[in-house]
Protein backbone atom coordinates (compact mmCIF):
# COMPACT_ATOMS: atom_id res chain seq x y z
CA UNK A 1 0.00 0.00 0.00
CA UNK A 2 1.72 3.13 -1.09
CA UNK A 3 1.37 5.75 1.93
CA UNK A 4 -1.49 8.51 1.65
CA UNK A 5 -3.07 10.19 4.47
CA UNK A 6 -6.84 11.10 4.18
CA UNK A 7 -8.36 13.65 5.94
CA UNK A 8 -11.40 12.63 7.98
CA UNK A 9 -13.53 15.31 9.08
CA UNK A 10 -13.99 13.25 12.26
CA UNK A 11 -10.75 12.26 13.12
CA UNK A 12 -8.40 14.71 11.36
CA UNK A 13 -5.63 12.97 9.02
CA UNK A 14 -5.10 9.56 8.98
CA UNK A 15 -2.85 6.93 7.19
CA UNK A 16 -5.07 5.85 4.11
CA UNK A 17 -4.67 2.12 5.90
CA UNK A 18 -6.88 2.67 8.46
CA UNK A 19 -9.90 2.92 5.55
CA UNK A 20 -11.02 0.34 3.38
CA UNK A 21 -11.63 1.03 -0.19
CA UNK A 22 -15.28 1.66 -1.94
CA UNK A 23 -14.12 1.90 -5.17
CA UNK A 24 -15.57 4.68 -7.56
CA UNK A 25 -18.28 7.12 -6.75
CA UNK A 26 -21.27 5.85 -8.72
CA UNK A 27 -24.65 7.44 -9.74
CA UNK A 28 -27.20 7.14 -7.19
CA UNK A 29 -29.90 4.12 -8.03
CA UNK A 30 -32.94 5.40 -10.01
CA UNK A 31 -35.89 3.63 -9.56
CA UNK A 32 -37.16 5.17 -12.95
CA UNK A 33 -34.11 4.17 -14.65
CA UNK A 34 -33.93 1.50 -17.33
CA UNK A 35 -32.73 -1.76 -16.69
CA UNK A 36 -29.49 -1.25 -19.09
CA UNK A 37 -28.95 1.76 -16.60
CA UNK A 38 -29.56 -0.17 -13.75
CA UNK A 39 -27.20 -2.85 -14.64
CA UNK A 40 -24.48 -0.13 -16.04
CA UNK A 41 -24.88 1.49 -12.37
CA UNK A 42 -24.35 -1.98 -10.59
CA UNK A 43 -21.37 -3.85 -12.58
CA UNK A 44 -19.70 -1.25 -14.69
CA UNK A 45 -16.70 0.87 -13.65
CA UNK A 46 -15.15 3.97 -15.40
CA UNK A 47 -11.53 2.34 -14.14
CA UNK A 48 -9.83 5.80 -14.70
CA UNK A 49 -6.46 6.89 -15.28
CA UNK A 50 -6.04 10.11 -13.86
CA UNK A 51 -8.69 11.99 -11.63
CA UNK A 52 -11.27 9.58 -9.59
CA UNK A 53 -14.14 10.47 -7.30
CA UNK A 54 -13.92 7.97 -4.94
CA UNK A 55 -15.61 6.53 -1.69
CA UNK A 56 -13.21 5.08 1.67
CA UNK A 57 -14.39 4.01 4.86
CA UNK A 58 -13.16 4.42 8.12
CA UNK A 59 -13.12 1.10 9.24
CA UNK A 60 -10.60 1.81 11.68
CA UNK A 61 -11.79 4.94 13.20
CA UNK A 62 -15.11 6.95 13.28
CA UNK A 63 -16.84 4.39 10.94
CA UNK A 64 -18.40 6.98 8.48
CA UNK A 65 -17.94 7.23 4.90
CA UNK A 66 -15.65 9.87 3.16
CA UNK A 67 -15.57 11.26 -0.62
CA UNK A 68 -12.12 12.05 -2.28
CA UNK A 69 -10.64 12.97 -5.15
CA UNK A 70 -7.33 10.62 -6.36
CA UNK A 71 -4.97 10.94 -9.41
CA UNK A 72 -4.46 7.31 -9.86
CA UNK A 73 -1.36 7.95 -11.80
CA UNK A 74 0.42 9.41 -8.61
CA UNK A 75 -1.98 8.58 -5.90
CA UNK A 76 -1.88 11.85 -4.59
CA UNK A 77 -4.79 13.26 -3.10
CA UNK A 78 -6.44 16.32 -5.29
CA UNK A 79 -9.41 16.79 -3.05
CA UNK A 80 -9.85 15.93 0.26
CA UNK A 81 -13.38 15.01 2.18
CA UNK A 82 -15.30 18.43 2.08
CA UNK A 83 -12.81 19.95 -1.05
CA UNK A 84 -14.23 20.89 -4.06
CA UNK A 85 -14.34 17.83 -6.59
CA UNK A 86 -11.99 19.03 -8.93
CA UNK A 87 -11.78 18.61 -12.77
CA UNK A 88 -13.40 15.04 -12.99
CA UNK A 89 -14.78 13.51 -15.55
CA UNK A 90 -18.35 12.50 -15.26
CA UNK A 91 -20.35 8.98 -14.92
CA UNK A 92 -21.19 7.79 -18.66
CA UNK B 1 31.95 -12.86 -29.10
CA UNK B 2 30.23 -9.89 -29.41
CA UNK B 3 29.63 -10.46 -32.53
CA UNK B 4 27.68 -13.70 -32.16
CA UNK B 5 24.45 -12.76 -30.67
CA UNK B 6 24.36 -9.96 -33.45
CA UNK B 7 21.13 -10.55 -36.01
CA UNK B 8 20.06 -13.28 -34.19
CA UNK B 9 16.89 -12.45 -32.78
CA UNK B 10 14.50 -15.02 -33.03
CA UNK B 11 11.43 -12.96 -35.10
CA UNK B 12 11.95 -10.11 -37.79
CA UNK B 13 10.01 -7.01 -37.80
CA UNK B 14 8.72 -6.57 -41.41
CA UNK B 15 7.03 -3.33 -42.87
CA UNK B 16 3.18 -3.04 -41.55
CA UNK B 17 0.83 -4.08 -44.14
CA UNK B 18 -2.60 -2.34 -45.10
CA UNK B 19 -5.29 -5.24 -43.87
CA UNK B 20 -4.42 -8.73 -41.46
CA UNK B 21 -7.35 -11.27 -41.35
CA UNK B 22 -6.77 -10.86 -37.61
CA UNK B 23 -5.32 -8.11 -35.72
CA UNK B 24 -4.56 -9.10 -32.50
CA UNK B 25 -3.79 -6.45 -29.74
CA UNK B 26 -1.28 -6.94 -27.11
CA UNK B 27 2.06 -9.34 -27.27
CA UNK B 28 1.68 -10.77 -23.88
CA UNK B 29 1.47 -14.60 -23.69
CA UNK B 30 -2.00 -14.81 -24.55
CA UNK B 31 -2.06 -12.40 -27.71
CA UNK B 32 1.12 -14.80 -29.16
CA UNK B 33 -0.59 -18.26 -28.05
CA UNK B 34 -4.11 -17.03 -29.59
CA UNK B 35 -1.58 -16.09 -33.07
CA UNK B 36 0.02 -19.26 -32.62
CA UNK B 37 -2.89 -21.73 -32.50
CA UNK B 38 -5.00 -19.46 -35.21
CA UNK B 39 -1.47 -20.57 -37.56
CA UNK B 40 -1.38 -23.58 -36.34
CA UNK B 41 -5.31 -25.37 -35.71
CA UNK B 42 -6.92 -23.05 -38.62
CA UNK B 43 -4.22 -22.31 -41.04
CA UNK B 44 -4.61 -18.27 -40.70
CA UNK B 45 -1.44 -16.61 -40.60
CA UNK B 46 -2.32 -13.39 -42.49
CA UNK B 47 -2.50 -12.43 -38.66
CA UNK B 48 -0.30 -9.09 -37.09
CA UNK B 49 0.45 -9.14 -33.05
CA UNK B 50 0.36 -5.28 -32.29
CA UNK B 51 2.76 -4.67 -29.23
CA UNK B 52 3.23 -1.25 -28.03
CA UNK B 53 6.48 -1.50 -25.87
CA UNK B 54 8.30 -5.48 -26.28
CA UNK B 55 7.01 -8.97 -26.67
CA UNK B 56 6.04 -9.87 -22.86
CA UNK B 57 6.27 -6.76 -21.41
CA UNK B 58 2.92 -6.98 -19.28
CA UNK B 59 2.26 -9.46 -16.51
CA UNK B 60 3.27 -12.28 -18.77
CA UNK B 61 6.95 -11.01 -17.74
CA UNK B 62 5.70 -10.08 -14.17
CA UNK B 63 4.15 -13.20 -13.04
CA UNK B 64 5.11 -15.81 -10.27
CA UNK B 65 4.21 -18.88 -12.56
CA UNK B 66 2.30 -20.84 -10.98
CA UNK B 67 0.13 -22.72 -13.19
CA UNK B 68 -2.78 -25.20 -11.91
CA UNK B 69 -6.15 -26.29 -12.03
CA UNK B 70 -7.68 -26.71 -8.77
CA UNK B 71 -10.68 -24.07 -9.10
CA UNK B 72 -13.69 -23.43 -7.28
CA UNK B 73 -16.61 -24.10 -10.20
CA UNK B 74 -16.60 -26.71 -12.66
CA UNK B 75 -16.46 -23.75 -15.62
CA UNK B 76 -13.31 -22.83 -14.40
CA UNK B 77 -11.74 -25.83 -13.70
CA UNK B 78 -12.62 -27.34 -16.55
CA UNK B 79 -11.13 -24.36 -18.80
CA UNK B 80 -7.40 -24.74 -16.18
CA UNK B 81 -7.80 -28.00 -16.79
CA UNK B 82 -7.60 -27.55 -20.76
CA UNK B 83 -4.25 -25.42 -20.03
CA UNK B 84 -2.61 -27.87 -18.03
CA UNK B 85 -2.84 -30.40 -20.84
CA UNK B 86 -1.60 -28.02 -23.13
CA UNK B 87 1.66 -26.78 -21.30
CA UNK B 88 2.13 -30.79 -20.72
CA UNK B 89 3.45 -31.18 -23.96
CA UNK B 90 4.43 -27.67 -25.09
CA UNK B 91 8.31 -27.62 -24.52
CA UNK B 92 8.33 -30.16 -27.10
CA UNK B 93 5.67 -28.56 -29.36
CA UNK B 94 7.54 -25.06 -29.32
CA UNK B 95 11.06 -26.68 -29.06
CA UNK B 96 12.06 -24.29 -26.06
CA UNK B 97 12.58 -25.54 -22.83
CA UNK B 98 9.72 -23.96 -20.27
CA UNK B 99 11.64 -25.25 -17.33
CA UNK B 100 8.14 -26.88 -15.71
CA UNK B 101 8.90 -28.05 -12.56
CA UNK B 102 5.78 -30.21 -11.12
CA UNK B 103 6.12 -29.31 -7.88
CA UNK B 104 2.82 -29.69 -6.29
CA UNK B 105 0.69 -27.10 -4.86
CA UNK B 106 -0.72 -26.85 -1.29
CA UNK B 107 -3.35 -24.10 0.07
CA UNK B 108 -3.20 -24.12 3.91
CA UNK B 109 -6.24 -24.11 5.84
CA UNK B 110 -5.84 -22.05 8.84
CA UNK B 111 -9.48 -22.08 10.03
CA UNK B 112 -12.66 -23.97 9.94
CA UNK B 113 -14.10 -22.01 6.99
CA UNK B 114 -10.84 -22.42 5.18
CA UNK B 115 -11.19 -25.97 5.70
CA UNK B 116 -14.44 -26.45 4.88
CA UNK B 117 -13.75 -24.23 1.61
CA UNK B 118 -10.66 -26.42 0.71
CA UNK B 119 -12.97 -29.46 1.40
CA UNK B 120 -15.62 -28.42 -1.70
CA UNK B 121 -12.73 -27.52 -3.81
CA UNK B 122 -11.41 -31.06 -3.40
CA UNK B 123 -14.11 -32.58 -3.80
CA UNK B 124 -15.47 -30.80 -7.09
CA UNK B 125 -11.99 -30.71 -8.52
CA UNK B 126 -11.62 -34.44 -8.42
CA UNK B 127 -15.46 -34.92 -10.21
CA UNK B 128 -14.02 -33.45 -12.94
CA UNK B 129 -11.07 -35.94 -12.99
CA UNK B 130 -8.30 -33.23 -11.23
CA UNK B 131 -5.81 -35.12 -8.74
CA UNK B 132 -6.99 -32.55 -5.78
CA UNK B 133 -7.65 -33.49 -2.25
CA UNK B 134 -7.42 -32.12 1.29
CA UNK B 135 -5.20 -33.51 3.31
CA UNK B 136 -4.11 -33.28 7.03
CA UNK B 137 -1.44 -32.03 9.03
CA UNK B 138 0.68 -35.42 9.60
CA UNK B 139 0.14 -35.81 5.50
CA UNK B 140 1.43 -32.25 5.27
CA UNK B 141 4.36 -32.84 7.44
CA UNK B 142 5.46 -36.16 5.76
CA UNK B 143 5.28 -34.22 2.08
CA UNK B 144 6.83 -30.83 3.01
CA UNK B 145 8.84 -31.01 6.61
CA UNK B 146 9.97 -27.69 5.85
CA UNK B 147 6.98 -26.05 6.66
CA UNK B 148 6.68 -24.66 10.28
CA UNK B 149 3.45 -26.82 11.63
CA UNK B 150 3.81 -25.43 14.67
CA UNK B 151 0.64 -24.43 17.00
CA UNK B 152 2.88 -21.72 18.63
CA UNK B 153 1.87 -18.98 15.66
CA UNK B 154 -1.25 -16.85 15.51
CA UNK B 155 -2.56 -18.98 12.97
CA UNK B 156 -1.62 -22.90 12.96
CA UNK B 157 -1.83 -24.62 10.03
CA UNK B 158 -5.25 -27.36 10.55
CA UNK B 159 -4.91 -28.82 6.69
CA UNK B 160 -3.95 -28.17 3.14
CA UNK B 161 -5.85 -28.72 -0.22
CA UNK B 162 -3.08 -30.40 -1.96
CA UNK B 163 -2.73 -30.43 -5.67
CA UNK B 164 -0.01 -32.52 -6.85
CA UNK B 165 -0.13 -31.03 -10.92
CA UNK B 166 0.77 -27.42 -9.31
CA UNK B 167 3.49 -26.47 -11.55
CA UNK B 168 5.61 -24.09 -11.86
CA UNK B 169 7.72 -23.09 -15.61
CA UNK B 170 9.68 -20.29 -17.30
CA UNK B 171 7.02 -17.11 -17.93
CA UNK B 172 9.69 -16.07 -20.50
CA UNK B 173 9.70 -19.02 -22.36
CA UNK B 174 6.37 -19.50 -22.82
CA UNK B 175 6.14 -16.22 -24.60
CA UNK B 176 9.03 -16.39 -26.58
CA UNK B 177 8.06 -20.24 -27.46
CA UNK B 178 4.37 -18.79 -28.21
CA UNK B 179 6.04 -16.20 -30.43
CA UNK B 180 8.70 -17.72 -32.23
CA UNK B 181 6.19 -20.53 -32.91
CA UNK B 182 3.47 -18.16 -34.92
CA UNK B 183 6.55 -16.33 -36.80
CA UNK B 184 7.64 -19.73 -38.46
CA UNK B 185 4.10 -20.24 -39.54
CA UNK B 186 3.69 -16.70 -41.03
CA UNK B 187 2.58 -14.51 -38.33
CA UNK B 188 3.87 -11.18 -37.89
CA UNK B 189 5.05 -9.49 -34.63
CA UNK B 190 5.39 -5.80 -34.49
CA UNK B 191 6.77 -4.43 -31.34
CA UNK B 192 6.53 -0.35 -31.01
CA UNK B 193 3.36 -0.47 -32.32
CA UNK B 194 0.28 0.69 -30.17
CA UNK B 195 -2.97 0.86 -31.11
CA UNK B 196 -4.87 4.61 -30.41
CA UNK B 197 -8.10 3.87 -31.75
CA UNK B 198 -10.74 0.76 -32.73
CA UNK B 199 -12.13 1.92 -36.46
CA UNK B 200 -15.86 1.04 -36.98
CA UNK B 201 -18.03 1.41 -40.06
CA UNK B 202 -21.02 3.08 -40.27
CA UNK B 203 -23.04 0.10 -39.04
CA UNK B 204 -21.16 -0.07 -35.90
CA UNK B 205 -18.90 -3.24 -36.62
CA UNK B 206 -15.24 -2.93 -35.88
CA UNK B 207 -13.00 -2.94 -39.38
CA UNK B 208 -9.65 -2.57 -38.40
CA UNK B 209 -7.29 -0.13 -35.99
CA UNK B 210 -5.90 3.16 -35.62
CA UNK B 211 -2.01 2.70 -34.62
CA UNK B 212 0.87 5.18 -34.03
CA UNK B 213 2.05 3.66 -37.56
CA UNK B 214 -1.27 4.18 -39.15
CA UNK B 215 -4.31 2.89 -39.89
CA UNK B 216 -4.76 -1.20 -40.43
CA UNK B 217 -7.87 -2.72 -41.45
CA UNK B 218 -8.91 -6.14 -40.15
CA UNK B 219 -11.29 -8.71 -40.51
CA UNK B 220 -11.47 -9.60 -36.79
CA UNK B 221 -9.68 -7.56 -33.96
CA UNK B 222 -8.80 -9.13 -31.22
CA UNK B 223 -7.94 -7.31 -27.34
CA UNK B 224 -5.69 -9.20 -25.08
CA UNK B 225 -4.14 -6.25 -23.02
CA UNK B 226 -4.77 -7.21 -19.99
CA UNK B 227 -4.28 -4.58 -17.42
CA UNK B 228 -4.81 -2.20 -19.82
CA UNK B 229 -8.09 -3.48 -20.90
CA UNK B 230 -10.21 -0.44 -19.96
CA UNK B 231 -8.08 1.67 -22.52
CA UNK B 232 -8.46 -0.36 -25.18
CA UNK B 233 -12.16 -0.71 -24.10
CA UNK B 234 -12.55 3.04 -24.40
CA UNK B 235 -11.70 3.28 -27.91
CA UNK B 236 -14.32 0.56 -28.74
CA UNK B 237 -17.17 2.31 -26.51
CA UNK B 238 -17.22 -1.24 -24.79
CA UNK B 239 -17.86 -1.15 -20.79
CA UNK B 240 -16.55 -3.98 -18.50
CA UNK B 241 -16.54 -4.21 -14.67
CA UNK B 242 -12.77 -4.73 -14.39
CA UNK B 243 -11.07 -2.27 -11.91
CA UNK B 244 -7.04 -2.27 -11.88
CA UNK B 245 -5.27 -3.18 -8.63
CA UNK B 246 -1.19 -3.81 -8.62
CA UNK B 247 -0.04 -7.46 -7.43
CA UNK B 248 3.60 -7.03 -6.03
CA UNK B 249 6.23 -9.82 -5.66
CA UNK B 250 9.97 -10.51 -4.62
CA UNK B 251 12.74 -13.05 -5.12
CA UNK B 252 15.57 -13.63 -2.42
CA UNK B 253 18.98 -14.36 -2.91
CA UNK B 254 19.45 -17.98 -4.02
CA UNK B 255 20.16 -20.85 -1.75
CA UNK B 256 20.17 -24.47 -2.12
CA UNK B 257 16.98 -26.39 -3.29
CA UNK B 258 14.86 -26.92 0.39
CA UNK B 259 11.36 -25.80 -0.57
CA UNK B 260 10.09 -28.48 -2.80
CA UNK B 261 6.52 -27.55 -2.68
CA UNK B 262 4.34 -24.17 -3.25
CA UNK B 263 2.70 -23.27 -0.53
CA UNK B 264 -0.23 -21.10 -0.54
CA UNK B 265 -2.04 -19.43 2.21
CA UNK B 266 -5.12 -17.47 1.95
CA UNK B 267 -5.21 -16.50 5.55
CA UNK B 268 -1.83 -14.63 5.36
CA UNK B 269 -2.10 -13.60 2.39
CA UNK B 270 1.10 -14.78 1.12
CA UNK B 271 2.85 -17.48 -0.75
CA UNK B 272 5.69 -19.25 -1.65
CA UNK B 273 8.34 -21.20 -3.84
CA UNK B 274 11.79 -21.72 -4.93
CA UNK B 275 12.80 -21.06 -8.01
CA UNK B 276 15.00 -23.53 -10.46
CA UNK B 277 17.35 -21.03 -9.61
CA UNK B 278 16.97 -21.13 -5.93
CA UNK B 279 15.58 -17.56 -4.86
CA UNK B 280 12.42 -17.81 -3.09
CA UNK B 281 9.84 -16.01 -4.79
CA UNK B 282 7.44 -14.64 -2.15
CA UNK B 283 4.30 -13.05 -3.20
CA UNK B 284 0.76 -11.65 -1.89
CA UNK B 285 -2.31 -9.91 -2.36
CA UNK B 286 -3.44 -7.33 -4.95
CA UNK B 287 -3.51 -2.90 -3.46
CA UNK B 288 -6.50 -2.58 -2.19
CA UNK B 289 -7.32 -0.17 -4.54
CA UNK B 290 -7.36 0.86 -7.78
CA UNK B 291 -4.09 2.57 -8.84
CA UNK B 292 -2.02 2.68 -12.66
CA UNK B 293 1.35 3.33 -10.37
CA UNK B 294 3.59 0.75 -10.38
CA UNK B 295 5.75 1.42 -7.64
CA UNK B 296 6.94 -0.58 -5.30
CA UNK B 297 6.18 -0.38 -1.74
CA UNK B 298 7.80 -1.31 1.59
CA UNK B 299 4.22 -2.18 3.42
CA UNK B 300 4.47 -4.97 1.03
CA UNK B 301 7.90 -6.27 1.92
CA UNK B 302 7.19 -5.56 5.38
CA UNK B 303 3.63 -7.88 5.55
CA UNK B 304 4.58 -10.58 3.26
CA UNK B 305 8.09 -11.25 4.84
CA UNK B 306 6.26 -11.23 8.06
CA UNK B 307 3.97 -13.87 7.15
CA UNK B 308 6.18 -15.90 4.76
CA UNK B 309 8.09 -16.22 7.98
CA UNK B 310 5.36 -17.88 9.89
CA UNK B 311 5.53 -20.71 7.04
CA UNK B 312 9.30 -21.15 6.67
CA UNK B 313 11.06 -19.32 9.32
CA UNK B 314 14.08 -20.70 8.04
CA UNK B 315 13.95 -17.94 5.43
CA UNK B 316 14.68 -15.63 8.25
CA UNK B 317 18.56 -14.48 7.18
CA UNK B 318 17.84 -14.20 3.23
CA UNK B 319 18.66 -10.64 1.64
CA UNK B 320 15.81 -9.69 -0.63
CA UNK B 321 17.07 -9.09 -4.28
CA UNK B 322 14.52 -7.87 -6.17
CA UNK B 323 10.87 -6.39 -6.07
CA UNK B 324 8.55 -5.72 -8.76
CA UNK B 325 4.47 -4.69 -9.82
CA UNK B 326 2.55 -5.98 -12.30
CA UNK B 327 -1.35 -4.44 -13.49
CA UNK B 328 -3.71 -6.77 -13.03
CA UNK B 329 -7.31 -6.34 -14.49
CA UNK B 330 -9.77 -7.04 -11.44
CA UNK B 331 -13.48 -8.75 -12.02
CA UNK B 332 -15.85 -8.61 -8.99
CA UNK B 333 -16.01 -12.79 -9.57
CA UNK B 334 -12.46 -13.68 -10.18
CA UNK B 335 -13.05 -14.97 -13.38
CA UNK B 336 -11.92 -14.15 -17.08
CA UNK B 337 -13.81 -11.82 -19.55
CA UNK B 338 -13.99 -14.03 -22.74
CA UNK B 339 -15.19 -13.45 -26.20
CA UNK B 340 -18.44 -11.20 -27.66
CA UNK B 341 -18.23 -7.75 -26.56
CA UNK B 342 -21.16 -6.35 -28.31
CA UNK B 343 -19.19 -4.77 -30.94
CA UNK B 344 -18.84 -6.90 -33.90
CA UNK B 345 -15.76 -8.36 -34.71
CA UNK B 346 -14.11 -6.81 -31.56
CA UNK B 347 -13.22 -9.79 -29.51
CA UNK B 348 -11.86 -9.80 -25.73
CA UNK B 349 -9.49 -11.57 -23.92
CA UNK B 350 -9.28 -10.08 -20.66
CA UNK B 351 -9.90 -9.96 -16.72
CA UNK B 352 -7.14 -12.01 -16.20
CA UNK B 353 -6.38 -10.30 -12.52
CA UNK B 354 -3.53 -12.17 -10.90
CA UNK B 355 -4.54 -15.24 -12.48
CA UNK B 356 -3.72 -15.15 -15.97
CA UNK B 357 -0.57 -16.73 -16.81
CA UNK B 358 -1.85 -20.62 -16.08
CA UNK B 359 -4.56 -19.35 -19.16
CA UNK B 360 -2.27 -18.85 -21.36
CA UNK B 361 -2.29 -22.14 -23.37
CA UNK B 362 -6.23 -22.14 -23.21
CA UNK B 363 -6.82 -18.82 -24.20
CA UNK B 364 -4.78 -19.14 -27.38
CA UNK B 365 -6.55 -22.10 -28.64
CA UNK B 366 -9.98 -20.84 -27.44
CA UNK B 367 -9.83 -17.37 -28.83
CA UNK B 368 -8.20 -18.85 -31.83
CA UNK B 369 -11.09 -20.82 -32.43
CA UNK B 370 -13.52 -17.92 -31.63
CA UNK B 371 -11.62 -15.70 -34.32
CA UNK B 372 -11.59 -18.72 -37.34
CA UNK B 373 -14.77 -19.55 -36.43
CA UNK B 374 -16.58 -16.76 -35.31
CA UNK B 375 -18.80 -18.81 -32.69
CA UNK B 376 -18.23 -18.46 -29.03
CA UNK B 377 -16.23 -22.09 -27.80
CA UNK B 378 -18.49 -24.03 -25.03
CA UNK B 379 -15.24 -23.85 -22.68
CA UNK B 380 -15.38 -19.70 -22.45
CA UNK B 381 -18.98 -19.44 -22.96
CA UNK B 382 -19.57 -18.70 -19.50
CA UNK B 383 -17.12 -15.91 -19.24
CA UNK B 384 -18.76 -13.68 -21.36
CA UNK B 385 -19.13 -9.71 -20.88
CA UNK B 386 -22.77 -10.33 -21.07
CA UNK B 387 -22.91 -12.79 -17.67
CA UNK B 388 -22.87 -10.03 -15.17
CA UNK B 389 -26.13 -8.27 -17.04
CA UNK B 390 -27.55 -12.11 -17.01
CA UNK B 391 -26.28 -12.23 -13.29
CA UNK B 392 -24.74 -15.59 -13.99
CA UNK B 393 -21.16 -15.11 -12.33
CA UNK B 394 -18.62 -17.81 -11.97
CA UNK B 395 -17.33 -17.19 -8.39
CA UNK B 396 -14.11 -18.46 -7.98
CA UNK B 397 -12.76 -15.82 -5.07
CA UNK B 398 -12.23 -18.74 -3.15
CA UNK B 399 -9.81 -20.21 -5.59
CA UNK B 400 -8.36 -17.18 -6.30
CA UNK B 401 -8.01 -14.78 -4.08
CA UNK B 402 -4.49 -15.15 -2.94
CA UNK B 403 -3.26 -14.19 -6.24
CA UNK B 404 -1.30 -16.67 -8.11
C1 LIG C 1 3.21 -10.08 -9.46
C2 LIG C 1 2.26 -10.93 -10.27
C3 LIG C 1 2.17 -12.30 -10.04
C4 LIG C 1 1.31 -13.11 -10.78
N1 LIG C 1 1.32 -14.46 -10.56
C5 LIG C 1 0.56 -15.28 -11.32
C6 LIG C 1 0.66 -16.70 -11.15
O1 LIG C 1 1.44 -17.22 -10.35
N2 LIG C 1 -0.14 -17.49 -11.93
C7 LIG C 1 -1.02 -16.96 -12.84
O2 LIG C 1 -1.73 -17.73 -13.49
N3 LIG C 1 -1.10 -15.61 -13.05
C8 LIG C 1 -0.32 -14.75 -12.31
N4 LIG C 1 -0.39 -13.38 -12.51
C9 LIG C 1 -1.31 -12.83 -13.54
C10 LIG C 1 -0.67 -12.90 -14.94
O3 LIG C 1 0.61 -12.33 -14.92
C11 LIG C 1 -1.50 -12.16 -15.99
O4 LIG C 1 -2.87 -12.41 -15.84
C12 LIG C 1 -1.10 -12.59 -17.40
O5 LIG C 1 0.30 -12.49 -17.54
C13 LIG C 1 -1.78 -11.78 -18.47
O6 LIG C 1 -1.20 -12.11 -19.72
P1 LIG C 1 -1.68 -11.40 -21.04
O7 LIG C 1 -0.92 -11.98 -22.16
O8 LIG C 1 -3.16 -11.43 -21.11
O9 LIG C 1 -1.31 -9.85 -20.81
P2 LIG C 1 0.09 -9.09 -20.67
O10 LIG C 1 1.22 -10.02 -20.51
O11 LIG C 1 -0.08 -8.05 -19.63
O12 LIG C 1 0.24 -8.44 -22.08
C14 LIG C 1 -0.53 -7.34 -22.52
C15 LIG C 1 0.34 -6.56 -23.50
O13 LIG C 1 -0.48 -5.60 -24.17
C16 LIG C 1 0.34 -4.49 -24.48
N5 LIG C 1 -0.54 -3.36 -24.77
C17 LIG C 1 -1.33 -2.69 -23.89
N6 LIG C 1 -2.02 -1.72 -24.52
C18 LIG C 1 -1.66 -1.77 -25.83
C19 LIG C 1 -2.02 -1.00 -26.99
N7 LIG C 1 -2.91 0.01 -26.91
N8 LIG C 1 -1.45 -1.32 -28.17
C20 LIG C 1 -0.54 -2.33 -28.27
N9 LIG C 1 -0.17 -3.08 -27.19
C21 LIG C 1 -0.71 -2.81 -25.99
C22 LIG C 1 1.19 -4.33 -23.22
O14 LIG C 1 2.37 -3.59 -23.48
C23 LIG C 1 1.46 -5.79 -22.83
O15 LIG C 1 2.70 -6.27 -23.30
C24 LIG C 1 0.46 -12.53 -11.76
C25 LIG C 1 0.51 -11.16 -11.99
C26 LIG C 1 1.40 -10.35 -11.28
C27 LIG C 1 1.46 -8.88 -11.56
ZN1 LIG D 1 -12.77 9.03 10.91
Amino acid sequence: MSHFSIRCPNCGPRACSEFSYNGEVRPLADPDASEEAEIARLWLRRNVTGLQRERWFHAAGCRRFVTITRDTRTNLIVAQPGEPAGDVAKHA
Amino acid sequence: MSGLFKGRTWWKRTDLKKRYDVVIIGGGGHGCATAYYLAKNFGITNVAVLEKNYIGAGGTGRNTTIIRSNYRTPEGIRFYERSMELFRGLSQELDINMMLSKLGHFTLAHTDSSVRVQRERGETNRLLGVDSRLIGVEEIRELCPELNLSRDVAFPIQAALYHPPGSVLRHDAVVWGYATGAYHRGVELHQGVEVTGIRKDSTGKCVGVETNEGPIDAGVVISAVAGWTTSVCDMAGVRTPITNHPLQAFVTEPVKPMLHKILVSASLHVYVSQTDRGEFLIGSEIEPYTTFNLRSTFTFTQHSSANALDLVPQLARLKIMRQWTGYCDMTPDYSPIMGETGVENFYLDAGWGTWGFKATAVCGETMAQMAATQKTPDLIAPFRLSRFADEQLVPEKAAASVSH
